[in-house]
């Protein structure tokens, strides 16, 4: 901790502003899209690391000079921007609000696993031939790199400006934002508009990309999602479609930080933003610049669950199908069955998160943190001298509170909101256990985690760690059906359909989301406590974004709110690529084009959602 | 009718940035009494019912509900001290049955299957409908046998449907389940928002038989309904409002020919020309579009 007097604002207040810019150069893209497209584009990020990549190709490897790099840049990243409202969102058009959200995840990784192949994971050098000199301010200095990149946002921004306000098709975007089908019936071409405001913003956010390279002279495939979430947090501070607000957010955002990391150190930068995003999700969800309280909107009936009934399953066919499910270790392909007890430990993911995002209708991108919740408590109880099975108990009940109490603050979110302030929770969770050394280990995880057993009946054999995982799936699956032909299913339901009418008819919303997030918890941390015991190693890596995505997936791919679905969509989807090995390498790509052909072709799920 | 006041708001202020959508309204409601709201679109009618009902914040003025301040109530607990509105726009849970949307209006009167001890409730709660002993099985079924007769009371449109989800059924129909929804509650004040809009003749005389059978019963009815011919036949008493201000109230033939009401309905004569509109006339479309 530093005194206040002795601390060099200057530099900090510079590093501040230029990571600021960065950050609003995002935000302005995101907010563009959300105020036109009314969705948030989680395929930002993917635009922002081909922006960079764009950026090494011209400066390192074809030496063209910076500003003509920095026009390709724009010009490539408005192409994959384009190519990204082609891709996920006119195929959509009309569909429930959340579809188009969802396709922008899959396209992201799309994307991503093409830079992956293309480039290597490997962190690449960039820089620019710009003098080394600095300018002397006060105490602190600013260089070259400061105040071009600082120039390069700036320009950006009036460039925008100019598109929005003295163009024709600038009031288009402007038109269609305010109405879209009042814009259409006067002729705007809605198309059109997405194809230009994504395109802008793809420009926009792949500058950012060359920008942040610059800035630290190495470029990486990784960064993107940080950023891009920092890009989220900035509209959330600015007010969602607010375009001059992300700018504000974006700078805010960059100086909480740079302070932040002055003060504290440079560890905990992203927990600054993501406290700061439940600080505006809790208190002033609608931005800082929003003028007054806003009229409630009408509802978003409509959330992914499309009027449809799950497809009639009769019960002696399930106990069918899990009398098989039994007797595949006689197979004796010990592999098929250590891949099938790892598909139904995500089948347990998939059924806890079907409970939230299908039959409560609450969108959860975090998901994995539930399974990291269970998994470290389980592993921390057990290393501790907890029998395994007391260890497993306590991890899906401390899971179920706690994974509450994290969630609550986007119970009040609807929407869109829901998506963001459940990502946060999940980077909050991986943040805090990269951090909190002394218990969690920090980086290194937690090794030597005892394996399966049930008061002294060892577990660990292939077959046995597989019957007890799916016996646990099949009382998990009982428990949770029974749950939804209860008065607490129809409740559940009520929510999702319509939140308003069911508050006012008495449902206390806050509570009954609890109520489901709690028996989800249950199911979830139980499912990453068998994680831990079955692996013997964790750490904050082992439940990251990826598998919150792929735990989506499943739970889509099923059929929302649906049991059984998610059971066999964690089949499909976690037991195939394993089975056939061009999947497994290509495994980001696979879920990516999964997750749009099912949004696009069969949005109810395999089974249909309930 | 008694004289005490059932429900009672005085000074019901609500602004939306510059507009004043309700400005300083008083209502009363009297047990038993029916009371319709009338005046042109964006008049602040529903407006008024969301904050009565809790929908909305009320910037100033005060609820109170047989002498208990409920200013402000979230709509939860409205609805726990019996209120129960229809919506405008009709608000169904789509994907649920006609049965499972009846039975949310039987939420607040749960017993068996809810728990109100602190802290354990929630875990209660779940345990209970996972096990599901005899009390919650019976009250269960009970709540089920009631919402069959609730259903009934609208002929054959909803019996045969019963087990449909919403989204099947016609327009009409889905008005007629947001109404036993409302009575499923067992509500003290039913707010009925526009029960008619969108029907054709023949449905909108069979609501209105509806109504007046609830009315029959005895039940503290608040009516907004633009059908001044339905109106005129239902209400005890009548209220027309216009820029968020009550512009008349009374008997309804006595606000009826209130000249500040055809103004309000039909704008004033030096622009709207003819100024002898015949009462009880369909209301022309008044400028504003909030709602």
């Amino acid at each position: 901790m530093m005194d206040v007097l002795s601390f060099p604002w200057i530099d900090f207040s510079v590093a501040g502003v230029v990571i600021g810019s960065i950050y609003a150069l995002m935000a302005v893209g995101l907010a563009l899209i959300f105020g036109v497209s009314n969705l948030i584009n989680f395929a930002h990020g993917a635009v922002f690391t081909i922006g960079s990549y764009i950026g090494w190709t011209c400066l390192m490897y074809l030496g063209l000079p910076l500003w003509l790099s920095v026009f390709v840049v724009a010009i490539g990243g408005g192409m994959v921007g384009a190519l990204i409202e082609w891709l996920a969102i006119r195929p959509l058009n009309r569909q429930s609000r959340i579809a188009p959200l969802l396709a922008t995840i899959g396209v992201g990784l799309i994307l991503d696993q093409l830079v992956h192949i293309i480039f290597s994971a490997t962190p690449r050098a960039l820089s620019a031939d710009l003098p080394d000199w600095r300018v002397t301010v006060g105490t602190g200095t600013i260089g070259i790199v400061d105040i071009f990149i600082f120039a390069t946002a700036v320009v950006s921004a009036g460039l925008l400006y100019l598109l929005l306000f003295k163009t024709k098709i600038g009031m288009a975007v402007r038109a269609t934002a305010q109405d879209d089908d009042a814009a259409m019936q006067m002729g705007v071409k809605i198309h059109a508009v997405n194809m230009t405001v994504f395109a802008t913003a793809g420009a926009l956010g792949a500058i950012a990309g060359l920008l942040v390279g610059l800035y630290f002279n190495s470029i990486d495939p990784v960064t993107s999602f940080n950023i891009m979430l920092k890009g989220m947090v900035a509209i959330v501070i600015g007010g969602m479609a607010n375009v001059p607000g992300a700018i504000g957010g974006g700078l805010i955002l960059g100086l909480i930080e740079s302070y932040g990391i002055g003060f504290f150190g440079a560890s905990y930068r992203d927990l600054f933003a993501f406290a700061v995003l439940l600080l505006m999700l809790l208190f002033k969800p609608n931005g800082l610049f929003a003028k007054a309280r806003e009229r409630q909107a009408e509802p978003m009936t409509g959330t992914f669950v499309t009027q449809s009934r799950p497809f009639p399953i009769p019960w002696w066919a399930t106990a069918l199908v899990v009398l098989l499910a039994a007797l595949l270790p006689m197979l004796d392909r010990p592999y098929v069955t250590q891949v099938m007890t790892n598909a139904l430990i995500y089948a347990l993911a998939g059924m806890s998160l079907t409970l939230v995002a299908g039959t409560v209708g609450m969108v959860s991108i975090g998901h994995a943190a539930f399974l990291a919740i269970g998994a470290y408590v389980s592993a921390l109880l057990t290393l501790a001298g907890l029998p395994v099975a007391l260890g497993l108990l306590s991890a899906g009940i401390i899971t179920a509170v706690l994974g509450t109490g994290l969630a609550y603050p986007s119970f009040r979110l609807r929407g869109h909101y829901v998506s963001i302030g459940t990502l946060a929770l999940g980077q909050i969770v991986v943040l805090v256990i990269l951090n909190w050394d002394s218990v969690t280990n920090g980086s290194l995880g937690l090794y030597g985690i005892p394996p399966l057993e049930f008061f002294g009946l060892p577990l660990f054999s292939t077959n046995a760690t597989y019957w007890f995982v799916l016996a646990i799936v099949v009382v998990a699956g009982l428990l949770q059906a029974r749950l939804l032909n209860s008065h607490l299913g129809r409740t559940w339901r009520a929510i999702r359909e319509d939140t308003v009418a069911a508050e006012t008819y008495g449902v206390a919303s806050n509570y009954y989301k609890g109520l489901a997030f709690g028996f989800a918890g249950f199911i979830a941390g139980i499912g990453g406590a068998v994680t831990a015991h079955q692996f013997s190693f964790i750490d904050y890596n082992t439940f990251n974004l990826l598998i919150s995505v792929l735990i989506l997936t499943i739970a889509i791919l099923g059929g929302l709110g649906n049991i059984t679905g998610a059971v066999l969509g964690a089949v499909l989807v976690a037991a195939l690529p394993e089975m056939f090995r061009v999947l497994a390498e290509y495994r980001m790509m696979f879920y990516g084009v999964a997750l749009i052909l099912l949004i696009r072709f069969r949005p109810q799920g395999l089974l249909g959602s309930g | 009718m008694t004289s005490t006041p059932l429900l009672s708001a005085t000074g019901i202020t609500r602004r939306f940035g510059g507009i004043t959508a309700v400005d300083n309204v008083d209502l009363h409601v009297a047990e038993g009494e029916f009371l319709s709201v009338i005046g042109p679109n964006g008049a602040g009618k529903t407006t008024l019912f969301n904050l009565i009902s809790g929908q909305d914040r009320i910037d100033a003025g005060k609820v109170m509900l047989e002498g208990t301040d409920i200013t402000n109530f979230p709509p939860h607990k409205m609805a726990g001290i019996g209120m129960a509105r229809t919506f405008q726009h009709g608000r169904v849970f789509g994907n649920l049955t006609v049965m499972d949307n009846v039975l949310i209006g039987c939420h607040t009167r749960l017993r068996a299957a809810r728990s109100t001890i602190p802290v354990v409730a929630p875990l209660l709660e779940i345990l209970k409908a996972l096990i599901r002993p005899k009390s919650v099985r019976d009250e269960e079924a009970a709540m089920r046998a009631e919402v069959r007769e609730i259903v009934a009371t609208f002929g054959d449109r909803l019996t045969p449907r019963i087990d449909q989800p919403t989204y099947s059924l016609s327009y009409a129909n889905r008005r007629r389940v947001e109404i036993a929804r409302a009575l499923a509650l067992h509500p003290r004040l039913l707010i009925l928002d526009e029960p008619t809009a969108g029907m054709n003749e023949s449905e909108t005389a069979e609501m209105q038989g509806i109504i007046g059978e609830l009315k029959a019963q005895g039940r503290t009815i608040l009516l907004i309904e633009h059908k001044l011919n339905m109106v005129m036949q239902l209400s005890d008493r009548v209220m027309a409002m216009d820029n968020g201000k009550v512009i008349s109230q009374g008997k309804p033939a006595e606000v009826r020919n209130d000249p500040k009401v055809i103004e309000a309905y039909l704008g004033h004569s030096a622009i709207g020309g003819d100024d002898h509109g015949a009462p009880g006339m369909m209301p022309l479309q008044a400028a504003g579009g909030a709602e």
